[in-house]
């Protein structure tokens, strides 16, 4: 029988489906409830150092093929964090946590902080499109994300993986400098920045007006960004952008990916995403004669 | 998927003291117990269960800050956008059904009634005040046994409405309980109805921000309250650790109820 296990790093998965950050993993009940549904990891909301309420409402657009989103990093803050991380850890399956902060110093405090959780790993949110000061402004550059990643690689044991964004033409050179600073991984792609308007409101839906574009509107993009990184950078890649059944994540694979993350999905298939996912990939697999998703790494490049 | 349209605003009601109904056309199929996300241009973006089901939609609001207050103060031709039905909404049942809401829970409360032959349902309405008693009117077109309570007996009972349920319930069989209102009452009202060995089914509510089971603000114990939600039976309810006890503010950290 094909195995879906795999490994990203020093990290040990069931299966290659996790859930994304930002969706249903803010509370320990949502994040044991998906890993439950199936998911082979969890990724936490992106928490900061200080709780945040995020914008105003609308926060949310829904498309035919995908959601533009500004929450605005909403989270509880790292302190108030530590008990759900507790709970949370109960779960079968590795914990991520993902952190988002505004200089290297403020990232390895919250790293380490994860760590003393019990986080499996660390996911830096270098890439979210719509907080100021936060996310893709610090992502885009390629010095400031190699010392992030250096400083945070010192501060903790556990692996560190690198959340990119696709809203910048110097993805290459950033997924390099991850790399050279010693990160674990890639995960790839946040949200693609987007606008949605209300002809008879005249005005921008958001309340922050811009937002991030999700689902399988964003798919061709993330899989282009996956192939590119693949041929480029050795570590690990984990794809993210549109993933909802088990032909998108062996495309994210073909192209490179060791695992894939869903976000969108989540809203748009239900929980049972994760599970349909593993079944149709497993079928494939048979299928196809691959007896581990390892064998699909990056087959597309050959 | 539900995509956001503007509305625009058919008719105002003033129902009592800070409660306002606005009624707009919407084409969407609503059931009892389900609500929309109202956006408010230029203010926020807020759930309100529908209060009226038919063609002509309608949402009954309580002023109780930035949001509900711009909502309060629209005039008929102001536009709202409206995205939604969103959640589960109430199973109307076989049998007798007794209805009990407090505050502005009669305004998701009234469209199930409305869905059962009037002989086969009670309505229960409790408020602090006589002034604060909602939609009577509506209710007594719906049901022959319509009753009331309020803190401090300016009309019908003085006590609370969890009190007058449990009246009902020893006086009468019924076969179902619906409620809708502040979560103390409504945890005390499940004590009640488990007492009486009689099933309910309790609209929550929850800090929303995407309504469409995504973003894990809304959650209780893990479970969506604007997916799987914001009806809950008996048995999903008492389940609950946060029931009654605790919920999320807008950043996600637990507070006490
Ligand atoms: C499923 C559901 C149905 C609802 N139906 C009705 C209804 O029919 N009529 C009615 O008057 N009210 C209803 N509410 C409550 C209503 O959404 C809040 O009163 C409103 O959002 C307050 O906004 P504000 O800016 O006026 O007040 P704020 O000053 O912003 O907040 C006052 C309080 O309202 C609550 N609140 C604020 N924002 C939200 C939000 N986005 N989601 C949930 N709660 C919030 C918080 O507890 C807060 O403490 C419903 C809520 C939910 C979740
Ligand atoms: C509502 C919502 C909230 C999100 N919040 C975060 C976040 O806090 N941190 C982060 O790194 N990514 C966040 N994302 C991005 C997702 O993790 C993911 O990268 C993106 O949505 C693409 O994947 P998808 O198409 O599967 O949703 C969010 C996405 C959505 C839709
Ligand atoms: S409000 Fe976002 S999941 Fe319920």
């Amino acid at each position: 029988m094909s195995s879906l296990e795999v490994t990203i790093g020093n990290l040990a998965l069931r299966n290659p489906t996790m859930l994304a950050s930002g969706v249903m993993d803010e509370t320990a009940g949502s994040l044991l409830r998906v890993a439950r549904a199936g998911a082979g990891a969890v990724v936490t909301k992106s928490i900061g150092s200080e709780p945040r309420k995020g914008y105003p409402g609308p926060t949310l657009v829904e498309l035919d093929d995908g959601y533009i989103n500004a929450m605005g990093l909403p989270n509880p803050g790292i302190e108030a964090f530590a008990a759900e991380m507790r709970e949370a850890r109960s779960c079968l399956v590795p914990v991520i946590g993902s952190i988002f902060a505004s200089s290297p110093k403020e990232f390895s405090f919250l790293a380490s902080k994860m760590q003393d959780y019990g986080a499996a790993a660390i996911e830096l949110n270098l890439s979210c499109p719509h907080a100021k000061g936060y996310g893709m402004e610090i992502g885009v550059d390629p010095e400031t994300v190699f010392t992030v990643v250096r400083e945070v690689k010192s501060a903790c044991s556990i692996p560190v993986f690198a959340k990119l964004t696709p809203n910048t033409h110097r993805l290459l050179e950033v997924a390099k400098a991850v790399e050279a600073a010693g990160g674990d991984a890639i995960v790839a792609i946040n949200t693609v920045k987007a606008l949605a308007i209300s002809a008879e409101i005249r005005r921008p839906i958001l309340s922050n007006k811009g937002g991030g574009l999700s689902g399988p509107a964003i798919k061709p993009i993330g899989l282009r960004c996956v192939y590119d990184l693949h041929a480029d950078v050795n570590i690990p890649i984990v794809g993210v952008g549109g993933v909802e059944n088990w032909r998108d994540a062996v495309e994210y694979i073909m192209a490179g990916a060791s695992a894939v993350q869903v976000g969108s999905g989540v809203g748009r298939a239900g929980l049972e995403v994760f599970e349909s996912i593993c079944t149709g990939m497993q079928a494939f697999m048979e299928r196809e004669g691959f007896n581990s998703v390892s064998h699909m790494v990056g087959v597309a490049h050959e | 998927m539900n995509k956001m349209r503007i509305a625009t605003i058919t008719s105002v009601t003033k129902e009592a003291a800070g409660i306002t109904t606005l009624r707009f056309r919407d084409d969407a199929e609503v059931k009892p117990g389900q609500f929309y996300m109202i956006w408010i241009p230029h203010i926020d973006e807020v759930p309100m269960s529908a209060s009226y089901t038919s063609a002509e939609k309608g949402i009954t609001i309580k002023d109780v800050g930035e949001a509900t207050h711009a909502l309060s103060s629209l005039k008929v031709h102001d536009r709202i956008g409206v995205r939604g039905p969103f959640g589960n909404g109430f199973m109307i049942s076989q049998g007798r059904v007794l209805i009990a809401g407090g505050g502005t829970g009669m305004a998701s409360l009234l469209p199930a009634a409305e869905a059962i032959d009037p002989g086969r349902v009670d309505v229960l309405i409790g408020a602090k005040t006589s002034s604060e008693i909602l939609l009577l009117e509506r209710a007594k077109k719906v049901s022959n046994e319509v009753h009331v309570s309020t803190d401090d007996g300016s009309m019908g009972k003085k006590g609370t409405v969890v009190e007058l349920v449990q009246e009902h319930l020893e006086a009468k069989r019924y076969d179902m309980v619906l409620g809708c209102g502040p979560e103390r009452m409504l945890s005390a009202l499940l004590k009640v109805c488990d007492k009486a060995s009689v099933e309910c089914q309790l609209s929550l509510e929850r800090y929303m921000k995407c309504g469409a089971g995504l973003c894990g603000s809304c959650v209780i114990d893990g479970v969506r309250v604007c997916k799987e939600g914001p009806v809950f039976s008996s048995a999903e309810l008492r389940k609950m650790k946060e029931f009654g006890s605790s919920k999320r503010d807008e950043c996600g950290r637990s507070v006490r109820l």
